[in-house]
């Protein structure tokens, strides 16, 4: 093998990160919460990136970073969030054999993959993405100018059909989600407001039930100052209760009592300087 | 005297020396956090017209210390339907990103530590401004889990709206900045600083003069777009959804306590900090000396540039502070809206006209400064008269209908928008006029004659009449003796 070596820092890192993607890959497969899974994917894509960036390829790297782990993961943790925390995998096999099956497909595959590529590579001299790119005689000086070299002289013709291809899915997925809506037949929030004021009798909030010390249901009407309840204040579908007033307390109490005075009213309770009751 | 760093004098640096640094960027950043949250609350008690906080500390600017002491003595609440890693993942998640996207921010020219020359910056890397941009990607996952951990309602839905959020006005971000890429030629930040060091001499009529370089003014429309959105991406008010207090309780952190909740205060702050600090590379210059101070010779080396830079980051920071202490906070869905179809498609239109002019300015051989300031300018003031024009247009009948509202008018629009409105589906719900009288059609309206009615609180029965000073909540002597239930 010719070409470069391949530094301590960078071993120190492959070392270091590379048992975490694997351990990310594995536990997407077997976590059984959808979002510990996706989490799981998402520690791979962020070791995939810091991989990239140590391969001298930073601009892949970020964008690894920024559109598969930044926006793409996101919106698939978007999705999951609403499937519910506690819905978890069912563990129980409905084809009987499967996981065997799976396993054993599952690890020929690798094992194709791995042979095929390790067939391909066997003998290449390694040169480093530095010199193929940048260095003495490269294609340019750095690694966002050749990807952009590249990607808008030899490869612009994939780039744009690509790039079209992913238009098309966009607007297809707009079409299907979409809800034919005649102009102006939803009024906007001006226009409820505006009719709210010129037609209802109320444009203010109802006042909301009475909550006492007696009774703290919904069913008891809110009062008016003068003790009586308010009507406007009666909660929808219920019967409006009749809270217990405390009995009248000792009239000649000094206060210590402490259903004294309650009979005049839910002010005479506070001590007010009215000595009249009704 | 060249004190600007370029790429090549990056990873140069003893270990001590990146150390150093690396402990001088996260002091920096936490003090910057303390010191902006009790900016923020005195900037925002005098907009209010109070004091603000004025007790711990002198002039009460230790505030900030006593707080962070309070938040870690507070109990740590573990809700029973959390789920547990998550939970406890998700405030660091969203407070190291915010750290690290500070590293590849410029600080100053090259300076001198300990004997060594070394540029004022921890690190810089060709993709520099995409590190902050990938920090601040991965900075949403701190928010949407912790909302998503907590296993209640108001905090999923928090967590939901950032989600949404910040995905999309990361998007314009993202666009804004790309004016700046290609007018710089560079991604990396101290090059970007460099790009707009004052090399742009104008030839008006035969009158030679420096044109203003910072890209604020050469890029204005990507300076604005990417003001609005950082203020979305950074949660702040207006455009602080994902923590309503009036809808959402406390938004995504509401199950949060004590030291979680204070990583995800951190995170805020400190991210706040470094879209500021962004926001002062990438249009303001950088640590580059604003314009009078320029003319002397030693103000962009040394130490001095660490002045300004930070000047410029607080100058950043007091319009976040501004905005708050202005602004309601926006609808969700118009402010999505705002997001999708103003920031986004304008962005564009910007990106593919600095494109033009940099065209332009290749075939005709004028400088990028000229094309600017004889074309980006004017084209920006025509961009900004038709927006104008378009919104007091869109807003034409309400403006209307408050003139005529002001000129006497109580029924200034169509008469029936819909028909009356069953007030309450209440079966026990009399229709009753309960609140206050209102002129035919209009709004609601104090009755011209008002009489206050007597408080029952009071022994006077005298109906006060309008004019004559309201009583006062507070309880006076009655003027009657009491007659204590005699008469009972």
């Amino acid at each position: 093998m010719g070409g470069i070596e391949i530094g301590t820092a960078e071993t120190v890192v492959f070392w270091v990160l590379g048992p975490i993607a694997l351990a990310g890959a594995l536990g997407m497969v077997l976590a059984r919460n959808a979002v510990h899974s996706a989490l799981f994917l998402v520690n791979t894509m962020l070791a995939l990136g810091v991989f990239y960036v140590v391969q001298e390829a930073p601009f892949l790297g970020a964008v690894q970073i920024i559109v598969y782990t930044g926006a793409i993961m996101i919106l698939f943790l978007f999705v999951l969030m609403l499937v519910g925390r506690d819905s978890s995998d069912s563990v129980v096999e409905t084809l009987r054999g499967q996981r065997v099956a799976a396993t054993v497909l599952g690890i020929g595959f690798a094992g194709l993959v791995g042979a095929g590529i390790a067939r391909a590579t066997e003998g290449m001299v390694v040169t480093g993405l530095e010199g193929v790119q940048g260095g003495e005689g490269g294609a340019a000086d750095g690694n966002i100018e050749a990807i952009a070299g590249l990607l808008f002289t030899r490869y612009l013709l994939a780039f744009e059909v690509t790039s079209a291809l992913l238009i098309t899915a966009a607007v297809g997925a707009m079409v299907l989600a979409h809800i034919e809506r005649e102009p102006g037949s939803r009024l906007t929030q001006k226009e409820r407001s505006r009719a709210r004021f010129l037609t209802s009798d109320h444009p203010q909030t109802l006042p909301g039930p009475g909550v006492y010390a007696r009774a703290n249901s919904i069913a008891a009407p809110g009062r008016l100052p003068d003790g009586s309840p308010a009507e406007a204040s009666y909660a929808t579908g219920v019967e409006p209760q009749v809270v217990e007033e405390l009995p009248p307390g000792d009239p000649a109490g000094d206060g210590r009592d402490p259903g004294a005075g309650r009979g005049h009213g839910p002010d005479a309770a506070l001590g007010t300087t009215r000595g009249v009751t009704r | 005297m060249n004190d600007s760093p370029t790429l090549a004098d990056f990873g140069q640096d003893v270990w001590w020396l990146v150390l150093i640094k690396i402990v001088g960027v996260f002091a920096l950043l936490v003090v910057m956090t303390l010191f902006a949250i009790v900016f923020e609350r005195k900037v925002v008690a005098r907009m209010q017209q109070r004091s603000g906080p004025n007790r711990v500390g002198p002039r009460g600017y230790l505030q900030s210390l006593a707080d962070g002491l309070k938040l870690a003595f507070k109990e740590d609440i573990m809700p029973a339907l959390a789920d547990r890693p998550v939970y406890f993942l998700a405030p660091v998640i969203a407070t190291i990103p915010a750290f690290l996207a500070f590293s590849v921010i410029p600080l100053g020219p090259e300076v001198s530590i300990l004997g060594q020359r070394t540029p004022l910056q921890l690190i810089d890397a060709p993709i520099g401004v995409l590190v902050v941009l990938a920090c601040s990607a991965m900075g949403v996952y701190g928010i949407v889990l912790g909302g998503w951990a907590s296993g209640s309602t108001y905090p999923l839905l928090g967590s939901l709206r950032s989600a949404a959020q910040m995905v999309s006005y990361e998007i314009a971000m993202g666009l804004s900045i790309v004016a700046v890429f290609l007018y710089a030629g560079t991604m990396s930040t101290s090059g970007i600083v460099a790009a707009q060091a004052g090399d742009n001499r104008l030839d008006f009529f035969g009158l030679q003069f420096d044109g203003p370089s910072w890209y604020a003014v050469l890029l204005p429309v990507s300076f604005i777009i990417y003001v609005i959105a950082v203020v979305g991406e950074t949660n702040r008010a207006p455009f602080d959804l994902p923590e309503a207090e009036s809808e959402l309780v406390g938004g995504f952190h509401t199950e949060y306590s004590s030291l979680k909740f204070a990583l995800f205060f951190l995170a805020e702050y400190v991210n706040m900090v470094t879209v500021s600090a962004l926001a002062a590379t990438l249009f303001l210059g950088g640590w580059r000396a604003p314009w009078p101070i320029s003319i002397w010779d030693g103000a962009n080396s040394g130490w001095w540039p660490l002045l300004w830079f930070l000047l410029k980051v607080v100058a950043a920071l007091f319009v976040f502070i501004w905005l708050r202490g202005t602004l309601p906070r926006l609808r969700y869905d118009q402010f999505m809206r705002f997001g999708w179809k103003v920031l986004v498609p304008t962005a564009l239109v910007w990106i593919l006209a600095v494109a033009t002019m940099r065209t332009v300015s290749r075939e005709a051989d004028l400088s990028s400064g000229e094309v600017a300031v004889y074309v980006g300018l004017p084209i920006a003031a025509v961009v900004l008269a038709v927006l104008l024009v378009a919104s007091r247009k869109s807003n034409e009948p309400t403006r209307i209908a408050a003139v005529a509202a002001a000129a006497g008018s109580t029924n200034p629009t169509e008469p029936e928008v819909l028909p009356p409105v069953r007030t309450g589906g209440a079966r026990h719900r009399p229709a009753q006029r309960s609140g206050p009288a209102r002129a035919e059609g209009g709004f609601p309206v104090p009755p011209m004659d008002l009489v206050v009615p007597p408080s029952p609180r009071l022994a006077s029965k005298e109906p006060v009449a309008a004019g004559a000073p309201v009583a006062s909540g507070r309880r006076r002597p009655s003027p009657t003796p009491r007659k204590d239930s005699d008469d009972a």
